[in-house]
């Protein structure tokens, strides 16, 4: 009993400490985004090294990066339309369940090199591994990557410029520090972004941190968003009096008798 | 120069938004009706979201059918007591029209239903006033008078009870049509996001036998009221008023306008109408040519809910 206790700690500890050989530290350029009324998209840079967890330890020839960036969760229904007497009709649509609003998988190599399909699968590395889960009956679940509901919604989302699988984006500017850039589009959602950044070597991760950043609306931008949600009565009514106004500043500029 | 608008979540180009107020209220000035069927679909072909579009283009009608209700207030070219008695049951429409509005969008058949009815109503509208027009037209040529008065044609309508007198429009009808209208009217514009100033000035003329002269004033003390409430609805409701999009969308909007009444005023009424019904009926044609076409893409999104 005793033995098998020590095994099982023995075995924890070199565990823990083969994953924990490297560690990685990462900075984000801008933690905030700030949607003001001259925003058109914003590209942050996410820097990072690779460093051994004890001085003595040695650091691999070799390293593959993955960056995760979420956007906040939203559901979404992907519809298809067929031909019904000759028009083209809605008739069948799929809900995809709190998925990202906003998905970006960067690395620095294609994702089908970094790791085995099973490695990829279980930390959902790249779009096709991504978890999408749909609403089937009562019940939520992902469904094979060649499902044409999945591959019609990752095709549209990519074409928004909402989600995005790139094997160009992470640089390796020593062998063991990086950069990559985040590109957030214009039609980017507000909310919070966690980041995950996971390190691969030898098909395998070893190592795997988060960061976040924060899309968020300001000044006035930020003003009438708010007004708009809190405030939807005195904000309609402000809206058509603004409209009655300009009405009547017109019927006066242009007065001709 | 791009501009972010706050509730649409896009950047736009503040002088193409500008030139499209513009370019709609030109056409609303010159034939008298709020351009909604004409800035709805614009707005959504630019990338604004449909219910956003539908929204913020009632704020837009509301500005430039006010400047327009004062013009005609200043004739004296507007009946009140009509408007009044068509907006009584205009409301009740609306309602009905927004319940149907959440229902259908549930049921994912909401732009089908739009587009079918855009198709029906203004190639059947639109193709009615060509040929009218036409007819009208032809009449002048052979040195006829341009409308053909009929005095005391009394059609089914005037046969119902409840009988009113409007004063200021010299009319004597009953208040069942009147309702008939105001409802549909309100019913049409909350589904479609239109005022309903194209369908409103035909069915008071061709129904209610309204002069000439006060149809314009009252279709926009209505289409005033309905759209400056549907956008307090909006507010309250949904919250996708854009008042930044409304803003520069009424402010080109009462510019054009202004342009649009005066070369409106230097037109024949029957040239104008027909001007009129073939707008009316091209934009008919186009949202049939959208339905008929295989779509580009069979698939699409739309946001259920956000986190």
């Amino acid at each position: 009993m005793m033995r098998r206790l020590a095994l099982t700690l023995l075995l924890l500890t070199a565990g823990v400490s083969a994953a924990d050989a490297e560690r990685l530290v990462v900075s984000l350029s801008n933690h905030r985004v700030a949607v003001t009324s001259s925003f058109v998209g914003e590209e942050l840079v996410l820097f990072g090294t690779i460093e051994p967890d004890q001085p003595r330890a040695a650091l691999r020839p070799s390293y593959d990066l993955v960056v995760t960036v979420r956007g906040p969760r939203q559901t979404l229904r992907t519809r298809r339309k067929e031909r019904v007497l000759g028009i083209w009709v809605n008739v069948d649509s799929r809900e995809f369940v709190r998925v990202p609003s906003y998905l970006a998988i960067l690395s620095n190599r294609p994702v089908e090199a970094i790791g085995t399909p099973d490695v990829r699968r279980r930390l959902q590395v790249g779009l096709d591994n991504y978890l999408l889960p749909q609403r089937i009956g009562p019940d939520t679940a992902d469904t094979v990557p060649d499902d044409p509901f999945r591959a019609a919604f990752l095709r549209l989302e990519t074409q928004y410029g909402l989600y995005r699988q790139s094997a160009t984006s992470v640089t390796f500017l020593t062998p063991t520090v990086f950069r990559t850039a985040i590109p957030l589009p214009s039609n980017v959602p507000t909310g919070n972004y966690p980041i995950d950044v996971k390190l691969f070597a030898g098909g395998e991760m070893i190592a795997r941190t988060s960061s976040a950043l924060e899309v968020r609306k300001a000044g006035f931008e930020q003003y009438v968003a708010d007004a708009a949600r809190d405030h939807g009565l005195l904000y309609g009514l402000a809206t058509s009096l603004m409209a009655l106004l300009t009405g009547w500043l017109a019927s006066i500029v242009f007065r001709r008798d | 120069m791009q501009i972010y608008l706050p509730i649409a979540d896009l950047p736009v180009n503040i002088f193409l938004v500008l030139g499209m107020g513009i370019a709609v209220g030109f056409i609303s000035g010159m034939f008298g009706i709020g351009g909604g069927f004409l800035m709805t679909p614009l707005l959504i072909f630019i990338g604004i979201s449909p219910a956003v579009a539908v929204a913020s283009v009632a704020s837009h009608i509301s500005a430039s059918s006010f400047s327009g209700v004062i013009t005609y207030w200043r004739k004296r070219a507007l009946d009140v007591a009509l408007a009044m008695m068509l907006l009584s049951a205009g409301i009740l429409g609306t309602f009905a029209g927004v319940w149907l509005f959440t229902l259908l969008r549930a049921m994912d058949q909401l732009d089908l239903v739009i587009g079918l009815s855009y198709v029906t109503l203004l190639t059947l509208v639109g193709g009615m006033m060509i040929w009218e027009s036409v007819r009208a037209e032809l009449r002048t040529r052979r040195g006829m008078p341009a409308t053909l008065r009929r005095p005391g044609s009394h059609n089914w309508v005037h046969g119902l009870p409840l009988k009113m007198r409007f004063k200021r429009s010299k009319i004597y009808v009953s208040a069942i049509p009147v309702w008939g209208i105001g409802f549909s009217i309100g019913f049409i514009g909350a589904i479609l996001g239109i005022g309903g100033g194209f369908l409103l000035v035909p069915m008071l003329i061709y129904f209610l036998r309204v002069p000439t002269a006060t149809v314009i004033g009252t279709s926009m003390v209505l289409t005033l009221i309905t759209m400056a409430s549907a956008t307090v609805m909006h507010a309250v409701t949904n919250h996708l008023v854009d008042a930044v999009l409304a803003l520069i969308l009424m402010v080109g909007g009462v510019i054009g306008a202004q342009f649009g009444v005066r070369t409106g005023q230097r037109m024949r009424g029957e040239r104008l109408r027909l001007l009129l019904g073939l707008l009316v009926f091209a934009v008919g044609l186009r949202f049939a040519f959208a339905l008929v076409v295989k779509p580009d893409d069979l698939f699409s999104l739309r946001a259920v809910g956000a986190e």
